[in-house]
């Protein structure tokens, strides 16, 4: 069961590379947000109740109710165009993320490792180049917060997989997360927002040589 | 006394942040000063005693901290001369202090640490306060550099966040999960060598955004640019060093293993190709303070050169990035100076320093000749030994290339800075001008002679330590 939520949130990823609206990519991202309840509820069961909450809180409540509803806030109080203005074509874009998933994939092949389920191995890598990818080529800062939520969607993946003997590893984490993604969305920008008038990438490219 | 020092230093952060009267400021700095010499004189008579499971004053913590005192002292000195010199807002001024007093402590408690989450934790504290420090004058220039900043440093502590995971991923397959320095350095020769190398790929990747080396480095040149000159002083050297520390330990379990030499063909490619990018931008870049970070990144580059090469390296890569904090943080301090004189940090703008402050530009002059490792300064020493290293460890083609940079870069520091101090500026009407006490520049003096004396005749304890903290490398 973990193994299809874990497919289709490869899949989600590839959805991702294609989609052109801003609301596209916050649904996705709450989207994520529920498969990855579904995994660590799955594969978490015998979990002490404490951690259990705190994993369920940080999935269900943070990354598919608060982050979206913060971002759908952020992109109508800073009246942001709706397009996500990639610098390149979709279709090129759709290619990339499909080689990274394959390339991972096969990466994962090498592992003689029986610990360590491999599905999760590849949905963590890919969800990581893909977010690093759509930082890469999407002109808005809102696209590059919501591609480093990706990246944070697979290091997430990634703890899971390696959480249940370590879980203060896993709650340091699940920390990181909350406080990086509350600091990066909740004060900044907004600060950019009201400091500059349309939240573009263009406008902070005045510090260079 | 780890812990106690903890509390006291966000005891005393947090009522600086909520105190906002000027003088209950400064007296609260002046406490956080004497805690911080009381806790480095103790952990240095407490080397390698473990404290509170997770704080180990090692060798190179010892070393790093003593460094990171040294400098905290003129450090808020100068943000004094800042505030009396610019418009003093008091509750960015109580932001200020309160910030620089976490980035101190997040970077000392960095050093001290033994396990590789609790540094891990302390990094991503020294991201925070530094950004905060960056944010200082509230503009939209500063907005860009602390949003460049945060986000490219958030990428890298979940990049050494991964590296962390994969870590413990070949722990567990030998069935423990002590994540201990210690402990996995004794350990390191059963580690299983898929895990280890991503890992290191990983951690490597992501500690370059502090250290300032291929490919994260970019964030830390913006970051220096925008923040007020003192705090410039401390990202430029101290906080580079907690970078440094984070690879240094890891590099530490590598050299155990059969990767070693693989990740010295990493960490090379990596400081050429920082000394390059250095060299490009020395050339191209016409802001001082640009500059000044840009030749941080050379230095980076050379530590770095000296791990990889190793022998002799080893030692003299602890030497040079000691000596290097000194230097670059004299320079940053003398850089309030150029600004308030010039209002500007253009090389168009400025000129003919040597008439308008004196001392300033006998410290930009001594400056330049430390920074570019001529004699007398003590870099030249730890050049010579790195260069002599990379020719053991047959490295000669690197070390042709680099020698052939670094001549660039001297040319291209010396261009800016003799223009700087010599050649008039075009269109400067110097009515105005600020007259510049002279004991506002005895500080950088005394830094810039202790990496004279630190170079030539290093004192014997100092000698015992750096050996001391590469003890754990293979010759």
């Amino acid at each position: 069961m973990t193994n299809v939520l874990l497919i289709i949130f490869a899949m989600s990823l590839i959805y991702l590379s294609i989609a052109n609206r801003l609301m596209s990519y916050v649904k996705i991202l709450a989207f994520q947000g529920i498969l990855l309840f579904g995994v660590s509820f799955i594969e978490l069961g015998e979990m002490s109740p404490l951690n259990l909450t705190f994993i369920l809180l940080e999935t269900i409540v943070f990354k598919t109710i608060a982050v979206p509803l913060f971002l759908k806030y952020v992109i109508q109080h800073n009246e942001i165009t709706r397009e996500a203005e990639p610098y390149v074509p979709h279709f090129i874009s759709l290619i990339v993320v499909t080689t990274i998933v394959v390339a991972t994939f096969l990466l994962s092949n090498t592992i003689e490792n029986v610990q360590l389920n491999k599905v999760y191995f590849v949905a963590a890598l890919s969800a990581l180049f893909t977010g690093l990818y759509l930082i890469g080529t999407r002109k808005k800062i809102l696209t590059h917060v919501m591609g480093f939520l990706v990246i944070e969607n697979g290091v997430f993946i990634l703890s899971l997989a390696v959480g249940n003997e370590m879980p203060m590893l896993l709650n340091t984490g699940i920390l990181l997360d909350l406080f990086i993604t509350v600091l990066l969305l909740g004060i900044f920008v907004n600060k950019i927002g009201d400091v500059l008038k349309d939240v573009d990438v263009d406008q902070l490219r005045k510090l260079k040589d | 006394m780890a812990i106690p020092y903890l509390i006291g230093a966000i005891a005393i952060a947090i009522s600086l942040f909520f105190n906002r009267n000027k003088k209950m400021n400064y007296i609260l700095v002046a406490i956080f000063l004497l805690l911080q010499w009381a806790f480095t004189i103790y952990e240095y008579n407490h080397q390698n005693i473990v404290e509170f499971d997770y704080f180990l004053p090692d060798a190179l913590a010892v070393l790093l901290l003593i460094t990171a005192s040294i400098i905290a002292v003129p450090a808020f000195y100068h943000s004094y001369v800042f505030f009396t010199k610019n418009e003093d807002n008091p509750r960015n001024r109580a932001m200020y202090y309160a910030s620089m007093v976490v980035l101190i402590f997040a970077l000392s408690m960095a050093y001290l640490s033994n396990h590789i989450a609790v540094t891990w934790i302390f990094v991503e504290m020294t991201t925070l306060s530094a950004s905060a420090l960056i944010y200082h004058r509230r503009n939209v220039r500063t907005l860009e550099g602390t949003w460049k900043y945060i986000f490219v440093c958030s990428i890298s502590i979940t990049f050494v966040f991964i590296g962390i995971l994969f870590l413990s991923i070949a722990v567990q397959q030998l069935g423990i999960s002590d994540l201990t320095f210690t402990s996995l350095i004794k350990r390191a020769a059963e580690l299983d060598i898929f895990w280890l190398r991503l890992a290191f790929i990983f951690i490597f990747t992501g500690y370059t955004a502090k250290i300032g080396l291929v490919p994260m480095y970019t964030a830390g040149i913006d970051a220096k640019d925008k923040a007020p000159s003192p705090a410039g002083a401390l990202l430029s050297s101290v906080l580079m060093n907690v970078g440094f520390v984070g690879i240094f330990r890891f590099y530490e379990i590598i050299a155990q293993t059969s990767l070693h030499s693989w990740a010295n063909n990493i960490i090379m490619i990596s400081a050429v190709l920082s000394i390059f990018i250095a060299t490009v931008y020395m050339i191209k870049v016409k802001n001082i303070k640009r500059m000044f970070a840009y030749s941080s990144i050379e230095h980076m580059g050379i530590v770095m050169l000296g791990i990889a090469a190793g022998g002799i390296g080893y030692y003299a890569a602890i030497l040079h990035i000691i000596l290097h904090s000194f230097v670059k943080s004299s320079l940053f301090f003398q850089m309030g100076q150029i600004y308030r004189v010039y209002n500007s940090k253009s090389i168009y703008d400025v000129g003919n320093y040597f008439k308008y402050n004196l001392t300033g530009a006998m410290v930009i002059l001594l400056g330049f000749i430390s920074a570019t490792a001529m004699p007398p300064s003590g870099l030249f020493v730890s050049e010579f030994l790195i260069f002599r290293s990379l020719f053991e460890a047959h490295y000669l083609f690197v070390l042709i290339f680099i020698l052939l940079l670094l001549t660039i870069i001297i040319w291209a520091f010396g261009k800016n800075i003799f223009k700087l101090l010599f050649t008039p500026a075009v269109d400067f009407k110097d009515e105005n001008v600020e007259h510049i006490k002279p004991y506002e520049s005895i500080s950088q003096f005394i830094l810039l002679g202790l990496v004279v004396y630190l170079g030539m005749n290093p004192p014997l304890q100092m000698v015992e330590l750096i050996n001391e903290a590469v003890k754990n490398l293979p010759l």
